[in-house]
């Protein structure tokens, strides 16, 4: 059988289908007239992004500020240069990933999980090169330090970005929450960048990019607990 | 006029207000957002709900339409998640699933034995529920590729994938039966 076949046959067969009663029409169309006002469509893509991008710099900033730039003043230029630079650009892909996630129909180009591991793969990747001190003193307990700041200030990221698209409307609630958390994470490891001076290579590659995957789980959880808690109600 | 374009233009008018544009539009979609849910193994009293549990729905997030965009996925996004929701909260919701799963296996062979592939749910209940609504979506409702993606969320190359295994289904379904049908004329 050819696909033309199928493709006429599932019309043939959907044309018969289904009557929908005029009274169904009608109360649906009762139902909303109480309510029915002018709103204000959301804003676009780019100045959501945005937003989410100034909430990230303010709370990662912000915690520097407060716990010392210890960690950017160590650093050279091209160290700089690289991991800002590449945060930055992550903090925007994954920003207009999460407010594509919130707009229903919005074109997907490629799915939350996989967009996680590119940004951590390409994080270890990037931190790889620079990060050349292989010693591991202290490996556990800076390291769990480390990882504790970093998911505490992904905590208001999350926040002020739920603030900023409280007015959209996840579809996939836990695919919002893993983006949502991965964008977090990249706060907070934006964060441990500006001030942590520990530039042991196993330091930084365990212990300051988990912050993302942890963060991005710890959404999904999230997500997964509200949709449920709204399917309840 | 195209209808996607008159579509967008009636949305963006039901977003400043306009009775008259929503009520056409629930008049234009409401018969394939319905048969969307029949289509997913939904009885028509169950369909029946999901539709004004769409509509209400989409009335509390119409902000979140944006006029440019294109609006047939934005309405399938929410229907989706509606059904999702409305499985859910039922409290039978684990005994329906289960139910659903059996029709979904039950159904293929009885439809291809008997040769009845008259109704929609018959025909695509051999597939899953992802294959079912690409489905649906493409060759019932006429969307393109990239609207059933926006629809689904999910990527143009997953679409393509599922209604790639979709047809690969409907393809041995219906040469069974059209076989058994040819077989049977013989005998007769």
């Amino acid at each position: 059988m050819k696909d033309k076949e199928i493709d006429d046959v599932l019309k043939e067969t959907a044309r018969g289908e289904d009557v929908l009663k005029a009274e169904t029409l009608q109360s649906i169309s009762d139902s909303i007239k109480a309510s029915l006002r002018p709103v204000r469509p959301l804003p676009p893509t780019w100045m959501l992004a945005g937003s989410l991008i100034l909430v990230c710099a303010a709370v990662a900033l912000a915690g520097a500020a407060h716990a010392g730039f210890f960690g950017i003043e160590k650093m050279d230029l091209l160290e700089r240069a690289t991991i800002f630079s590449t945060l930055i650009v992550f903090a925007w892909v994954v920003g207009v990933g999460l407010v594509h996630e919130m707009v229903p129909g919005s074109r997907r180009r490629i799915a939350p999980g996989a967009l996680l591991a590119i940004v951590s793969g390409i994080l270890l990747g990037v931190f790889a090169l620079l990060f050349r001190d292989y010693q591991t003193s202290d490996f556990f307990s800076a390291g769990i330090v480390c990882l504790l700041t970093g998911l505490l200030f992904a905590v208001p990221t999350a926040l002020l970005a739920w603030l900023v698209l409280r007015r959209g409307f996840a579809v996939k609630p836990v695919s919002a929450g893993l983006v949502a958390g991965t964008l977090a994470g990249l706060a907070g490891l934006a964060m441990l960048e500006l001030h942590c001076q520990n530039f042991q290579a196993a330091h930084v590659l365990v212990w300051h990019i988990a912050v993302v995957p942890l963060s991005a789980a710890a959404g999904a959880l999230v997500g997964w607990a509200l949709s449920r808690a709204s399917s309840r109600d | 006029m195209p209808v996607d374009s008159n579509l967008e233009i009636l949305m963006a008018q039901y977003q400043e207000g306009d009775f008259n544009a929503a009520t056409v539009l629930i008049a234009q979609l409401s018969p394939q957002l319905h048969r969307f849910f029949i289509a997913q193994l939904a009885s028509r009293a169950d369909a029946d709900d999901l539709l004004q549990e769409t509509w209400l729905r989409i009335h509390k997030v119409r902000h979140t339409y944006r006029p440019s965009e294109p609006v047939l996925p934005w309405f399938y996004a929410i229907a989706r998640r509606v059904r999702v929701d409305h499985y859910r909260k039922s409290s039978r919701t684990t005994a329906r699933q289960q139910a659903l799963e059996e029709m979904s296996k039950i159904a293929a062979p009885v439809a291809a034995e008997s040769g009845q592939l008259d109704n929609l749910v018959a025909l695509l209940a051999p597939l899953s529920e992802g294959e079912r609504e690409v489905i649906e979506m493409l060759k019932v409702e006429g969307m393109s590729l990239e609207e059933a993606a926006r629809a689904t969320s999910s990527t143009v190359g997953s679409v393509k994938q599922k209604a790639y295994r979709a047809y690969k289904k409907l393809r041995e379904t219906m040469s069974v039966t059209a076989f058994r049908k040819g077989q049977s004329g013989r005998l007769s």
